[in-house]
């Protein structure tokens, strides 16, 4: 071991760089040399692949074009940087490019998709639509005089009931469940409990849908209603809602727990007081991601709430519409009013969920949160004092 | 010490105070409500296994093992004959395509996010969290959009793709297509590319996750012994989150077989087994149940509740094996 450890007078001296040409190898840089070197392969691609498709071959057809660009920029770009760095730079240069035109196939579809919805939908937006339904249209119409346009009432008004039911059956057992799991549960069970919620998170929506089918109106002989379709949401939701909740509850600090605990108060107190209080900003987004779950699916209401045409009040008897349900029902419809309001349905949907996704992001968020919440002072560093503070607000003397 | 002994009358010895770890009775209430809702996942599970076997026997005893091996969907009338195998043989190759658009994909963003992509732009665009978010609201898309969009915008463009690939490459056998082809809409081939973009934030987010729990200090060991950030991608981001991304890719492969909604929009529907993914018609057994739901009479119902329970155990075994080695991979590293 001897030979290890080097005397001390040999490291005093700093090393010097050998000549100053070495350069230094800095794994993230990038200059405006290597975004210029990005931007001429790009230009040289486009027009290869320009000449290439129109001039030469006669190809056609955007997706191709945009295909052969990527492919062509990618070959050009690792010839480049091989000429002018070496095999190494330009392997590595490669992989960086092709990642990140591989996320870039990732980012378009959703761009493509907001853009298709807004641009199509954008028009058809009115006032009416929130007061009007497809059955009252459909009356007026039959009766000779001039059609009124369809609208969406009916199947906002189904969305909302629908989910909200959801959310009330389903976020208390997957705050429970996620409390078990990172709380409660110790050992083999808890294991098997965290598997069994990944997978079901897995569960496809049609099959919930069918399971409520066969136990709600086969076995009990009910009818089609909303709040059937409610329980198949909430069997969707809680997995989602169970996750995120757990993954929150992790990140409580333990010191958090114990001192709570050496203050004398019940493990009942300290989740109820510590640390569901704690996590309250990341729970609350776990509900609301699974909120804009919930929202979105229709395989279950298929076999749940079947569909309306017309307003239905009552989640609790008598089939429903839901947003999505109108969707899927008039997308392949022959009448371009049909499908125009399907268009309108998916853009209302989209701006729902899409809200509620934003807000999930805003509560979640510390800084944003606290604000709405009127919570001005920044809590201590000292997770005791945190303890102290929390259970005195809420007025239990330790 | 001398004084201490001198005329004092010496202290009883302390005794310690008997601390009690007894739960109370609060907490015990507390403890047996949490479980049983830890449990309740379980009996839900249990549940929609049992509801489905009972109810689907029926179908079972018309048709015994044949209903995996009749491609047809007759339950009413004098020649009942129905089953599954044209559906599930639409559910596999279209989870297949979906698989193999969205793993490439999803990989790269993920090591995008994870190792490419800078903290800020410019100083104020957070790339890294933005791309995050988009990725999970690409998760929280409806189902039924993906539909209406892959129907309505995707699949006028993806037949030129289609159209391609039978012209050019039909000496591989799935890309071949009936001579004097000339529509290639409804086709498995762009229902699987739809199923796909959906599977991506799936697989993103988990393979995300996983490749950000290698270790620093494995990362920066390669680094200083001069390999490029590929080098580290490939030594030492790629072995330590392997299993984690076969399980991603196996969640995402359960999602794809599960899907109903945006298949149902986009095939045309038909029993028949058809291997040439780029022509109509297709089938799926998610997108049966979706589709024929409310035709065919008691057996019918019968019938397509059989469908379910396949799916059903289809997927849980998929999404049980892909959670099992995701978990593992997570609290490894954890």
């Amino acid at each position: 071991m001897a030979v290890l450890t080097a005397p001390s007078d040999e490291v005093e001296a700093p090393l010097e760089p050998a000549s100053s040409r070495v350069r230094r190898i800095r794994p993230r840089d990038f200059k405006g040399a290597d975004a210029a070197l990005v931007g001429t392969s790009l230009l040289s691609s486009l027009c290869v692949v320009w000449i290439l498709f129109t001039q030469l071959t006669l190809l056609s057809g955007v997706f191709g074009f945009i295909v052969c660009w990527l492919v062509a920029f990618l070959a050009i770009y690792w010839g480049v940087n091989r000429q002018f760095y070496g095999r190494f730079v330009a392997a590595d240069r490669f992989i960086g490019a092709l990642v990140t035109v591989g996320a870039l196939c990732l980012v378009t579809p959703l761009a493509l998709l907001i853009g298709f919805l807004v641009e199509r939908g954008w028009r058809l937006l009115s006032f009416h639509l929130f007061v009007a339904t497809q059955a009252k249209a459909l009356e007026v119409c039959t009766k000779g005089s001039a059609c009124p346009k369809p609208g969406l009432e009916h199947a906002i008004v189904g969305t909302l009931e629908q989910v909200a039911i959801a959310v009330l059956i389903g976020v208390p057992a997957a705050i429970l469940t996620a409390v078990y799991l990172n709380e409660v549960g110790r050992g083999r069970f808890s294991h098997a409990v965290r598997i069994v919620v990944t997978s079901m998170s897995g569960l496809p929506a049609i099959v919930a849908g069918v399971f409520i089918y066969t136990v709600w109106i086969v076995q009990f002989k009910e009818h089609f209603s909303g709040f059937a379709g409610s329980m198949a949401l909430a069997i969707l939701l809680l997995p989602a809602v169970t996750r995120g909740t757990e993954e929150v509850l992790k990140i409580v600090p333990d010191e958090l727990r114990e001192a709570s605990l050496a203050l004398g108060a019940t493990q009942a107190r300290t989740v109820r007081s510590v640390v569901l209080p704690t996590a309250r900003s990341g729970i609350i987004t776990a509900v609301l991601l699974g909120i804009a779950i919930a929202m979105g699916e229709t395989a279950p209401l298929l076999l749940t709430v079947f569909g309306n045409k017309d307003l239905n009040l009552n989640p609790f008897s008598g089939q429903q519409s839901s947003l999505t349900l109108l969707i899927f029902q008039e997308v392949k419809s022959s009448q371009q009013q049909d499908v125009n309001l399907a268009y309108t349905a998916a853009l209302v949907l989209f701006m729902g969920v899409f809200a509620v996704f934003i807000s999930a992001r805003v509560l979640g968020s510390d800084w944003i949160g606290r604000k709405i919440r009127g919570e001005k002072k920044q809590r201590s560093n000292d997770p005791v004092d945190d303890v102290a503070i929390a259970m005195l607000e809420k007025g239990v003397s330790p | 010490v001398t004084l201490s002994t001198a005329g004092v009358v010496p202290a009883p010895a302390p005794v310690p105070r008997p601390i009690e770890s007894r739960r109370t009775q609060a907490d015990s209430v507390f403890r047996w409500v949490a479980t049983g809702a830890g449990g309740l996942t379980f009996l839900i599970l249990f549940l929609i296994g049992l509801f489905l076997f009972i109810y689907s026997l029926p179908a079972f005893e018309k048709m015994g093992l044949g209903f995996f091996t009749t491609p047809g969907f007759v339950t009413t009338g004098k020649h009942i004959k129905f089953g599954v195998e044209a559906a599930m043989l639409g559910t596999v190759l279209i989870a297949l395509i979906a698989l193999i658009v969205a793993v490439p994909i999803s990989l790269s963003t993920a090591l995008f996010i994870s190792e490419y992509a800078p903290r800020s732009l410019l100083g104020v665009i957070p790339v890294r969290s933005f791309l995050t978010s988009v990725v999970d609201l690409m998760a929280a898309v409806p189902s039924v959009i993906f539909g209406l969009w892959g129907f309505l915008l995707l699949e006028p463009h993806a037949t030129g793709v289609s159209r391609w690939l039978a012209d050019h490459l039909s000496f591989i056998p799935i890309f071949r297509v009936p001579s004097g082809t000339t529509v290639y809409t409804g086709s498995a081939f762009i229902a699987g590319l739809v199923v796909g973009i959906m599977v991506m934030p799936i697989v993103t987010s988990i393979s995300r996750e996983v490749f950000s729990l290698a270790p620093v200090h494995e990362r920066e060991g390669a680094m200083a012994l001069g390999a490029s950030r590929a080098r580290v991608i490939r030594d030492v981001v790629f072995p330590f989150g392997k299993g984690g991304v076969i399980g991603a890719i196996m969640l995402g492969l359960g999602r794809a077989l599960g899907e109903a909604i945006a298949v149902a929009i986009i095939i045309g529907f038909a029993f028949q087994l058809n291997t040439q993914v780029l022509v109509s018609p297709s089938s799926s057994v998610a997108a049966l149940i979706a589709l024929h739901f409310g035709y065919g009479g008691k057996l019918g119902i019968h019938a397509l509740l059989a469908a379910g329970l396949v799916l059903f155990l289809f997927t849980l075994g998929v999404n049980t094996v892909a959670s099992i080695i995701v978990n593992r991979t997570r609290v490894r590293r954890a």
